[in-house]
């Protein structure tokens, strides 16, 4: 079997698995007691480690093994997890992703594992001593590993857990034994077929000889399968009859003690150990007991899968990404030329042609959207490490997971939440016993919500810490020459609080390995705004700070409204677009020197575009009337004037390249219908 | 016997100047520019390279010598360096040659006003023709840009 074509899959996966375990360890830490965690995990670990088996990763293998062991343990009550036993197997975890990463990278996927791979058999040996004195458990422990290696048809606690659940919930759990002619010269087809049809219709959760066999034909003529299934027996029994050379069909249907017999007696001839299976029947009992709702989680694989998806390079994605772009651009030309044809026909085609392709803009676009979810799983192992290493008591609460994002946001965003966060844990969450001090309970809680809003998604990190201190901001500002002290007494709450995104400023006392090294939120600042987005600060000294970040929904086609700067052209992205306008030369307002103007009872700033932009053949204080575009940052609006309005278009971003980069109020560029490049106007730069 | 070379020849006045082929994406005619505000002067602005924008630097302005007017004959050299790419107007570019590295000698300090930094050395190519080979990555020094720009601000 040629591996590579596999490897993707299998590290995808493996990554997968890794997630899960991350994240049902950290829940398992937090609710010690709850066994239907250990099933999950052990799951996850017991499916990493035959994945990586049959890759021939032995490491992984041989580490996932002694992880598997001590899971065991703890899942049959038999040992109760303490923080150093999650100290080990997170850092067990950390060893396999290293090694998934390095496999990624093209390595191997070996690495010395043996310090982790001690720590975690003397947890299983001082264990084993620990409970010698009570009726033999070790014989007892040893049975799913042997039960496994033997391979006979007996089902495995988790197996006969499942299937239990099944039949609790109401499904039907068949016990099926197929016979396929002797004659037949396609075992492995006519196998397949069975597996296609069982699979349509439910769940196989075990079968004998296993797939693999089956798939290569290492088996006589019978095989057995336990299936949970949705067909009623005599429709399943028609069904597997109705495939050709199958000889014959037993199906049995199974209830609860059926099962609780066929897993105790195979289980008492296969390991010949009496005790097994007793302590095999109050494992499922107890699962079955605990009233919870994650239990009730656990038959959810049996049922038929709802979504169906594929994994897609996502080199394809951005293929048709750009070729869309291109589509659209021509697009737009069409439309520009069949409204000077004026054609009837044309013009009806054109129209059409225009709303397919605005549909297939928004599958192309929904195709490249990923849940946040995606960048938020890592967080709460970091935060846990981070408290742990800062002797802080943290919970981290996320909201909004599920939100999404374009795909080039998400990527990007990783980074600076990291630093948004480690600076929540470092400077915002205080102490344990600065917190009791404070009269503030001695956990600390760090909010991560994300949530869409208009052609925005907002992810807020909030924290109930100590809260931004003004005189120590001021102080530190004025130190590091950040600001005049002239400048400083000016300066607005908020002013200074956006003062710690300024370069070079750091206000803690002493540099921590977590943050604190004067790199990083000016970092986060212009990562933030790189991407067309922005960053603000709420904070109230002594009760907590909050960040926000707002995004935009897609980097990659945005609604726009282009104008004219006499024989130039721009875009303004209609997100920050209030309402357009025509104002006449006297009701320009003078203010301090500066234009402004009234608009809507309120007293805005007019900034006029051709100064900015140096514009070299357009001044708008020639003319009577000016076309004026209101466009809004946050809280704060402001009139740009303009020449002329073209007209509203959906736009291609492109970026203006790596040699022009932080060109001041330009964000980027897009391509018209007649070829010409046009820049994007960033409104956010426009509005001080 | 120094390594064939193989450099696409261009002009600038009455100087010569090379760059190696493999830097050159594509060379195009002129097509209209779009002006970028706030840029160094010898920035002129962006194309639309197929569907990519690509910036565009006159290298008269570029290497301090007086602008002119675009004529007939001239291009843009549009090159690739460090992930960058980046179009050069030049006068004109109609040769591509082959030359031996050995042939190369290291630039004297000031060529026809341009600073040695931004030269990777002499090519004497025989009956007094002199070629220019340009240190492409010094060209598009950003560092430099920034500089200038603080300058005429």
């Amino acid at each position: 079997m040629d591996m590579n074509a596999y490897l993707s899959m299998f590290i995808d996966e493996s990554n997968d698995h890794l997630q899960s375990l991350n994240e049902n360890l950290l829940r398992l830490e937090s609710e010690p007691e709850e066994l239907s965690i250990v099933q999950n995990i052990f799951r996850s670990a017991h499916t990493l480690k035959g994945m990586s088996a049959t890759m021939g990763f032995e490491d992984l293998a041989a580490l996932t093994h002694e992880m598997e062991n001590v899971l065991d343990l703890v899942r049959n009550s038999k040992l109760k997890m303490d923080s150093f036993i999650f100290d080990t197997l997170f850092k067990g975890l950390d060893a396999l992703e290293a090694m998934v990463q390095d496999i990624v990278g093209g390595g191997t996927g070996k690495a010395d594992v043996t310090s982790i791979v001690a720590s975690l058999q003397i947890i299983l040996k001082s264990d084993y001593s620990a409970n010698n004195a009570s009726a033999a458990p070790t014989t007892a422990a040893d049975s799913s590993n042997v039960s496994s290696a033997s391979g006979a048809m007996l089902l495995d606690e988790f197996q006969s857990s499942i299937l239990l659940q099944s039949i609790e919930t109401g499904l039907n759990v068949y016990h099926v034994q197929i016979t396929i002619r002797d004659n037949c010269m396609l075992k492995a087809v006519r196998a397949y077929m069975v597996f296609d049809l069982l699979e349509r219709n439910g769940e196989v959760i075990k079968s004998d000889p296993s797939v693999q066999d089956i798939e290569q034909e290492k088996f006589d003529f019978t095989f057995t399968v336990f299936t949970i299934s949705t067909l009623a027996q005599e429709d399943l029994q028609t069904q597997l009859l109705n495939i050709s050379e199958i000889e014959s069909a037993d199906v049995t249907l199974l209830d609860a003690e059926s099962l609780a017999v066929l897993s105790q007696s195979s289980a008492a001839a296969a390991i010949e150990v009496v005790e097994a299976a007793p302590t095999a029947a109050p494992i499922v009992v107890k699962t079955e007991a605990a009233p919870n709702e994650r239990v009730a989680k656990a038959p959810a694989p049996a049922s038929p899968p709802g979504g169906r998806t594929i994994r897609v390079d996502i080199e394809r994605l951005d293929t048709l990404m750009n070729l869309f772009s291109e589509l659209l651009i021509d697009r737009v030309r069409l439309e520009q030329l069949a409204s000077e044809i004026k054609r009837n026909d044309l013009t009806e085609t054109v129209e059409h042609m225009t709303r397919v392709s605005s549909d297939l803009q928004s599958i192309v676009l929904k195709l490249r959207m990923v849940p946040v979810d995606s960048v938020f799983n890592r967080f709460p192992r970091m935060i846990r490490d981070l408290a742990k290493s800062l002797d802080k008591k943290i919970d981290l609460v996320i909201t909004g997971a599920e939100t999404e994002l374009d795909r080039t946001v998400i990527d990007e965003i990783g980074d600076p939440l990291v630093h948004l966060l480690r600076n929540s844990v470092d400077h915002g969450i205080e102490t344990v016993d600065e917190r009791i001090a404070a009269g503030k309970s001695e956990t600390g809680t760090i909010y991560l919500r994300a949530y869409h809003s208009g052609n925005h998604v907002f992810i807020e990190v909030e924290e109930d810490g100590r809260g931004i201190h003004h005189e120590r901001v001021l102080k530190t500002a004025i130190k590091n020459g950040v600001v005049t002290e002239e400048q400083a007494k000016l300066l607005s709450a908020d002013e200074i609080n956006m003062l710690i995104f300024a370069a070079g400023f750091s206000t803690a006392d002493k540099i921590s390995d977590i943050s604190g090294r004067g790199v990083g939120l000016d970092v986060v600042r212009s990562k933030i705004t790189s991407l067309g987005g922005n960053v603000t600060i709420d904070s109230v000294f002594g009760r907590g700070t909050k960040f926000s970040v707002q995004l935009p929904l897609t980097l990659s086609i945005i609604s726009a409204m282009l104008i004219k700067l006499g024989s130039e052209k721009y875009a303004i992205p209609l997100s920050s677009i209030v309402e357009t306008g025509i104002i006449r030369k006297e009701q320009i307002l003078h203010v301090h020197g500066n234009k402004m103007i009234e608009f809507r009872n309120v007293i805005i700033p007019l900034v006029s575009l051709s100064k900015v932009l140096e514009s070299p053949d357009f001044n708008e204080d020639v003319e009577d009337e000016t076309e004026i575009v209101v466009v809004r940052k946050g809280e704060k609006w402001a009139a740009i004037t303009v020449d002329e309005f073209i007209g509203q278009s959906e736009i291609v971003l492109k970026t203006l390249g790596k040699y022009l980069t932080n060109i001041e109020t330009i964000s980027g560029a897009t391509i018209l219908g007649d070829g010409y490049v046009a820049l994007i106007i960033d409104p956010n730069a426009l509005i001080k | 016997m120094g390594e064939e070379l193989k450099v696409i020849v261009f002009a600038l006045g009455n100087e010569e100047y090379g760059i190696e082929v493999d830097k050159v994406r594509t060379i195009e005619r002129l097509s209209p520019i779009t002006r970028v505000p706030k840029t160094a002067a010898f920035i002129k602005g962006v194309i639309n390279l197929r569907g990519i924008v690509v910036p565009v630097i006159d290298l008269r302005g570029r290497f301090n010598l007086i602008e002119t007017t675009p004529t007939e004959n001239s291009r843009i050299i549009v090159v690739a360096v460090a992930d960058m790419e980046v179009g050069f107007i030049v006068d004109s570019a109609n040769d591509v040659i082959d030359i031996d590295t050995d042939a190369i000698d290291l630039p004297p300090e000031i060529v026809g006003g341009i600073k040695a930094k931004y030269l990777r050395g002499i090519a004497k190519l025989g009956e007094g023709r002199l070629l220019i080979m340009l240190n492409l990555s010094e060209v598009l020094n950003k560092n430099e840009i920034i500089h200038i720009e603080q300058i005429e601000a």
